[in-house]
């Protein structure tokens, strides 16, 4: 009885029952997470004692002028938003075709096998795909024994040449470097592509073809705009999740520095906690800016 | 007169079926090559095709005490961290799916936050924190990152259900007489109870699989992912590397595979729309 007079009572008073729902998430989120958040932006204003390697707890900006003065810091932040922009890009590309099949046309057991298909690798443990990327790349290995049986090894050693991309391997450039980070975050494309297509109505393509539109017509005008929003929410995972990796960069390596790398070995062997908060602030200031974009084009009613 | 295509909107063009199908391959490839990977006879290179087939590796690996112990710690921080996702994510779910309250955008921005984010930025925040607590890293303060992001996974799959739920079924059930308890018993937590499990499952295998908040939060601790992340630059071990390789992926295979069986679509009802 008294439960049910308490159950009434919070049906009748929709705050107390929010209340009474959210604070137990509320306090985990507000005192761990943001908790956290608030210390990592503390950290970065403070800075660290050059003879002692202590950490110095008085604000100043120090920290942030090294970040921004510094040749080498700026390039590491203009190459890590380089390569998520490429990747972003090609992940929309690859995805599209994929996404297009397995929610306009699939049916049935093709479209569970598609989607079944595009889950497991996306889930399939990180570090293992990461791995294995380093097996497909290695110099004896799978990529360029396939191309050696193509006669093809020539395009490979082409395109190794390249200044500014290339490398020793395929496991020490940046094109090894890219075509791991798009494997790894296609799936993160697919799936939100994939659901904003299968909410365009197919009477709109039945309509477009009616009045004259040939395929690649209807694709333009009709499917591609109404899928920008889908595309807009992958393309948030894609360029977010590069622009923070940094297992990716040390595994699969070339020469230069990346965001995640710096964070990673200041905090680490350099004990520079200030400088790595700091590095980890830029992503974040990056993110908040693409997140301002994607969403003038709907990438939150997407997903 | 002039033959034109006849358009069939029912059928893909070729060159779409094939960049479909192509894409597929080109995702499930690598998986395919770290399970072949696994049974080589090469020790030290890369070699391929593997020049034989073995099983010795399995029995190497199952013989590795600290492959148990990482095996054990891994499932053990999963186990606590879904836990404690499948409460908050679901309090959490409940309080949004219907409810207009002032901040709320700002909760929902929050409480996705975690996953928008790159987890580089959650592991560097709570070392951040544990720092200035002065805290030492331990199994808790794994299971608290851990916890945050499974978090996420659940409240996006209960409050993805409670949304396609009709508020009618519940004023229904109001009006026919039932109570609060009886509504949630009756009416909301059968409809909830597949997602509530695809989340909690979901959240495991991520728990199981992470390592790039864990890095940070684990200090001396050697969760599986992180005893692998090791290897990865230590080839000595390479062929139990593969091994535990694909343990891994047939420990987070079992609950993806029930989590997107509890939660697929109706494939009738969506297609007949």
């Amino acid at each position: 009885m008294t439960l049910r007079a308490a159950s009434t009572f919070l049906y009748r008073r929709p705050y107390w029952y929010l209340a009474l729902l959210l604070v137990p998430p509320l306090l985990w989120f507000g005192t761990v997470y943001l908790g956290s958040l608030f210390a990592l932006l503390a950290q970065s204003f403070y800075a660290i004692d050059e003879f002692t390697a202590q950490v110095v707890r008085q604000p100043t900006l120090a920290t942030y002028k090294q970040l921004v003065t510094q040749p080498a810091n700026v390039d590491i932040v203009l190459r890590t938003l380089t390569m998520a922009i490429a990747v972003t890009i090609a992940c929309a590309l690859i995805a599209l075709p994929i996404a297009m099949y397995m929610a306009r046309y699939a049916r049935g057991r093709m479209k569970a096998f598609f989607y079944v298909g595009v889950m497991l690798p996306m889930w399939t443990s990180y570090l293992v795909k990461v791995y294995a990327w380093r097996l497909l790349l290695a110099k004896e290995g799978i990529i360029a024994w396939v191309l050696g049986k193509l006669g093809l090894m020539g395009l490979l050693d082409a395109a190794l040449e390249a200044p500014g991309i290339g490398g020793p391997s395929l496991s020490s450039s940046y094109i090894g470097m890219f075509i791991v980070f798009v494997y790894m975050w296609l799936p993160f494309m697919i799936l939100p592509m994939a659901a904003a297509l299968e909410r365009v109505p197919g009477s709109l393509l039945q309509a477009s073809a009616d009045l004259g539109a040939r395929p690649g017509q209807t694709f333009r005008n009709v499917v591609l705009p109404l899928a920008i929003p889908g595309i807009a929410a992958g393309s948030v995972f894609t360029f977010s999740l590069t622009l923070g990796d940094y297992i990716i960069p040390s595994v699969v390596g070339a020469p230069g520095y990346f965001i995640g790398m710096m964070v990673y070995v200041q905090q680490g062997t350099a004990g520079n906690i200030p400088l790595a908060a700091a590095f980890s602030v830029v992503p974040i200031v990056l993110i908040f800016i693409y997140l301002s974009i994607a969403k003038r084009f709907g990438a939150f009613d997407a997903l | 007169m002039p033959s034109r295509k006849q358009y069939r909107p029912d059928q893909p063009s070729l060159l779409m079926r094939f960049g479909a199908f192509a894409g597929l391959a080109f995702m499930h490839i690598p998986v395919f090559i770290i399970i072949l990977y696994a049974f080589t006879t090469e020790e030290r290179t890369f070699e391929f095709p593997p020049p034989g087939l073995t099983l010795h590796w399995f029995s190497v690996a199952f013989g590795r005490s600290d492959i148990w112990q990482s095996l054990t710690l891994s499932l053990g921080v999963a186990a606590c961290a879904t836990a404690i996702a499948l409460v908050l994510g679901t309090l959490s779910a409940f309080a949004l799916a219907r409810a207009r309250f002032p901040a709320k955008d700002s909760l929902t921005a929050l409480f996705v936050l975690p996953i928008a984010l790159p987890g580089i930025i959650t592991g560097i925040a709570l070392l951040a924190a544990m720092k200035l607590a002065r805290l030492d890293p331990s199994f808790f303060t794994i299971v608290a990152g851990h916890a945050t992001f499974c978090t996420v996974i659940v409240y996006n799959n209960v409050i993805a259900r409670l949304r396609r739920l009709p508020p009618s079924w519940v004023e229904a059930s109001m009006d026919l007489g039932a109570d609060g308890t009886q509504t949630l018993r009756y009416v909301l937590l059968p409809q909830v109870a597949t997602a509530f499990l695809a989340g909690g499952m979901l959240a495991f295998a991520l728990s199981f699989d992470e390592v790039i908040v864990t890095i940070f939060t684990a200090g001396k601790e050697r969760t599986l992912p992180i005893w692998f992340f090791n290897e990865l630059f230590r080839p000595r071990d390479r062929p139990v590397t593969n091994v535990v390789a694909v343990i891994v992926i047939a420990v987070t295979f079992i609950p993806i595979l029930l989590a997107y069986y509890l939660t697929r679509p109706d494939d009738e009802h969506e297609t007949a729309r």
